[in-house]
C-alpha cells in the first residue's frame, strides 16, 4: 500500500514537471519545425511551401555567410579560449603568491553580462585603441571587425574555462610529477607527457562547453557591431533574431533556426565522441 | 634534504609578477568605466588622457542621470524579482524531478525515457524555440515577467536535473528506507530527509542559475518586447539611443548595471567559485 502510494506521488510529479517542459521547451520546437514549411512572414496568411525554405538556405548569400562567420569565429574563440585558459590555468596553480586573491580576480569577467561588457569595449575599440595607435577603429573594418568579437568573447570565457581547468589540475597527484622528475620530464616534457593526457577529461569539457558558446554567440554582437559592417559580423542566432522577428522571414528563419539545431546537436555529438575516444586510449 | 625541501616551498615570484601584470587586461575596462561614468563630458577632451585621466571634480550626477533615464530602479526590480523567483522554483521543482528520476531510472523505462527527454533539451538553442515562443506566450498573455520565469524554469530544467540526479548517486537509499519504516510518508521523507541532504547541490543549481538568469538579455528582450517592462541588461540596450554620444551618462548606466552581480560576488566568491566548478565537472 504505502509502496504504491508512493509511486503514485511519483509520478503525478514527473507527469506535471514533464508538461511543462513539453509545452515550453518541445512544443515550441515541433511549432518551429511546422513554421519552417511555410511561407510565414509573422503575421498574415501563409502557406505550406513544402521545402522551399530550405533549399532557399542553401542558396541565401546572407545565411551561408552567417555560417561562415559563426563557424570561423567559433573554431578561433574556442581555440584561443582554451591556450589562453590553460596556460593561465598552470600559472593559478604554481606556488605563487597571493593565490586565491589572483584567482579570484581573473575569475571577475565571468560573472559579468556579456551585453555590458560589449558595450564598454564597443567604447574601447571605437576610441581608445585607434588614439593609440592611430589607426581606424576595428568595428568599422569589414574583413577585421569579427577579430574584435573574437578578443570580447575570449576575454570574458577564459574565465569559466581556467578555473575548471585548475580544478582539474587539482587531480593530478603530486608523486606523479616527482615520479616523472626522476625520468627526467620537466617542464614542457612534464606538461606534454604527464599534465596534459590526466587532464583530458578536463579539456573534453571545456573544448565542448565553449564551442557551444561560441556557436551561440549573440549578446556581443548586439553590444558590438550589429551584425556589421555590412554584415560581415552576422551570427546564425542574431541573423535569426533579426530577419524572424522585423524582417518578415519568420518561416524561412525557422528552416534556419532548425538547421541550427541540428549542426549543434552534430557539432556536440561529434566532439564528445572524439575527444572522448581519445581519452580512452590513454 | 632539508634543501630541497626548502626550495620546493619557495614562491615562484616570475610567475606571480606575470600574473599581476596580466591583471592589468581585466582592470583596464573597469577602471575606464569607472573614471568615465565619475566625469563630465566637457572634461574628456578627445586625447587618451582626457579619456583615462582620473576625474578632476568626481562627480556622481551622471548616476543620478542614469538611474532616471533608465528607470533604473524598475528595471533592476525586475531582475531581482525574475532571478530570485527563478532560483526557487529551480531548486524546488528540479530538485525534485532529479530525486524522483534519480531514485527511478535504473529500474524503471518511464523514469528512463523522462530523463533522456529533458536531458536532450539542452542541446535546444533558444535561438531555435525564439520565434514561436513569442507567439505562444502572448497568445497565452503572459508575454511579461511572469512569463519570462517560467521559461527559465524550462530552460535550465535539463541541465539541473541531471545536476540533481547526479548527485542522488552518491545518497544511499537506506536513509529513506529508514524513514519509511518508522512511518514517514514519501512525501515528508523527501522533504525532511533528501532535501537538505542535497544543499551543497542546491546552492551549486542556484548560483549557475542566478548567474545566466541575471545577465541573459535575449530572453527578456524577445518575451517582454510591448510590455513597457525590462530588465536591467536589457535596459542597457533600449536606452542606447537616449545616451547618444554622451558617454558619461552611459558609462554610469553600465556601472550601474554591473554593480550589483559585483557586490554579490565580492561577497560570496568563494561559493560562487566552487558552484561553477560543480556545475561544469559534473
Amino acid at each position: 500500500m504505502n509502496m504504491k502510494s508512493r509511486q503514485r506521488t511519483f509520478m503525478i510529479i514527473t507527469i506535471l514537471i514533464l508538461a511543462l517542459f513539453f509545452v515550453f521547451n518541445t512544443l515550441p520546437l515541433i511549432k518551429g519545425v511546422i513554421f519552417s514549411f511555410t511561407n510565414y512572414k509573422g503575421y498574415g496568411a501563409f502557406d505550406f511551401v513544402g521545402l522551399r525554405n530550405y533549399a532557399d538556405l542553401f542558396t541565401d548569400s546572407r545565411v551561408g555567410h552567417s555560417y561562415l562567420f559563426t563557424f570561423k569565429f567559433a573554431i578561433l574563440a574556442t581555440i584561443l579560449i582554451n591556450v589562453i585558459s590553460l596556460i593561465l590555468a598552470l600559472a593559478l596553480n604554481a606556488k605563487i603568491r597571493f593565490k586565491s586573491a589572483l584567482r579570484g580576480m581573473y575569475f571577475i569577467p565571468n560573472i559579468l553580462g556579456a551585453l555590458v561588457i560589449g558595450y564598454i569595449f564597443n567604447y574601447i575599440f571605437t576610441y581608445i585603441i585607434p588614439a593609440l595607435f592611430h589607426s581606424e577603429s576595428i568595428l568599422a573594418n569589414a574583413r577585421w571587425a569579427w577579430i574584435a568579437v573574437v578578443i570580447v568573447c575570449v576575454w570574458q570565457s577564459v574565465a569559466m574555462t581556467t578555473i575548471i581547468y585548475i580544478s582539474g589540475l587539482q587531480t593530478v597527484p603530486s608523486d606523479v610529477y616527482e615520479a616523472g622528475a626522476l625520468d627526467g620530464a620537466t617542464g614542457w616534457k612534464q606538461f606534454r607527457h604527464l599534465t596534459l593526457p590526466l587532464i583530458l577529461p578536463f579539456v573534453t569539457t571545456n573544448m565542448v562547453l565553449s564551442l557551444k558558446n561560441s556557436l551561440m554567440v549573440f549578446d556581443q554582437i548586439v553590444a558590438l557591431t550589429q551584425g556589421g559592417p555590412a554584415q560581415s559580423t552576422e551570427s546564425i542566432s542574431f541573423l535569426i533574431y533579426n530577419n524572424g522577428l522585423s524582417g518578415g522571414q519568420f518561416g524561412f528563419q525557422s528552416a534556419n533556426a532548425v538547421l541550427f539545431f541540428i549542426v549543434i546537436v552534430v557539432f556536440s555529438t561529434f566532439q564528445m565522441k572524439f575527444l572522448g575516444g581519445k581519452e580512452e586510449q590513454l | 634534504m632539508n634543501q630541497t625541501k626548502r626550495v620546493k616551498e619557495r614562491f615562484n615570484n616570475p610567475v606571480t609578477v606575470l600574473l599581476i601584470i596580466g591583471l592589468f587586461t581585466i582592470i583596464f575596462p573597469l577602471y575606464m568605466t569607472v573614471v568615465i561614468a565619475l566625469k563630465q563630458p566637457s572634461e574628456m577632451t578627445n586625447t587618451l588622457s582626457g579619456i583615462l585621466s582620473l576625474p578632476k571634480h568626481p562627480s556622481f550626477s551622471n548616476f543620478v542621470e542614469a538611474i532616471r533615464v533608465t528607470h533604473f530602479w524598475s528595471s533592476i526590480g525586475n531582475s531581482l524579482i525574475i532571478t530570485v523567483a527563478t532560483v526557487v522554483l529551480c531548486v524546488i521543482l528540479h530538485s525534485l524531478l532529479g530525486y524522483v528520476i534519480g531514485r527511478n531510472m535504473s529500474n524503471s523505462k518511464f523514469y528512463k525515457s523522462a530523463y533522456f527527454y529533458v536531458v536532450s533539451g539542452m542541446f535546444v538553442p533558444f535561438a531555435v524555440l525564439m520565434m514561436p515562443l513569442i507567439k505562444q506566450t502572448s497568445q497565452m498573455h503572459i508575454s511579461n515577467v511572469f512569463g519570462v520565469i517560467v521559461l527559465y524554469v524550462v530552460f535550465y530544467m535539463p541541465m539541473n536535473t541531471m545536476l540533481y540526479a547526479g548527485y542522488l548517486r552518491n545518497i544511499p537509499l537506506a536513509l529513506e528506507e529508514a524513514a519509511t519504516v518508522d512511518g514517514a510518508t514519501s512525501w515528508q521523507t523527501y522533504w525532511k530527509v533528501i532535501f537538505p541532504i542535497m544543499k551543497p547541490m542546491h546552492a551549486t543549481v542556484a548560483i549557475l542559475t542566478a548567474l545566466a538568469v541575471w545577465n541573459d538579455v535575449m530572453t527578456p528582450l524577445v518575451i517582454m518586447n510591448g510590455s513597457g517592462m525590462t530588465t536591467l541588461p536589457v535596459a542597457q540596450m533600449t536606452f542606447q539611443t537616449q545616451f547618444g554620444t554622451n558617454y558619461n551618462l552611459a558609462f554610469a548606466s553600465y556601472l550601474l548595471a554591473l554593480l550589483p552581480m559585483l557586490i554579490f560576488y565580492i561577497i560570496m566568491q568563494k561559493q560562487i567559485m566552487s558552484g561553477v566548478v560543480n556545475g561544469a565537472v559534473k
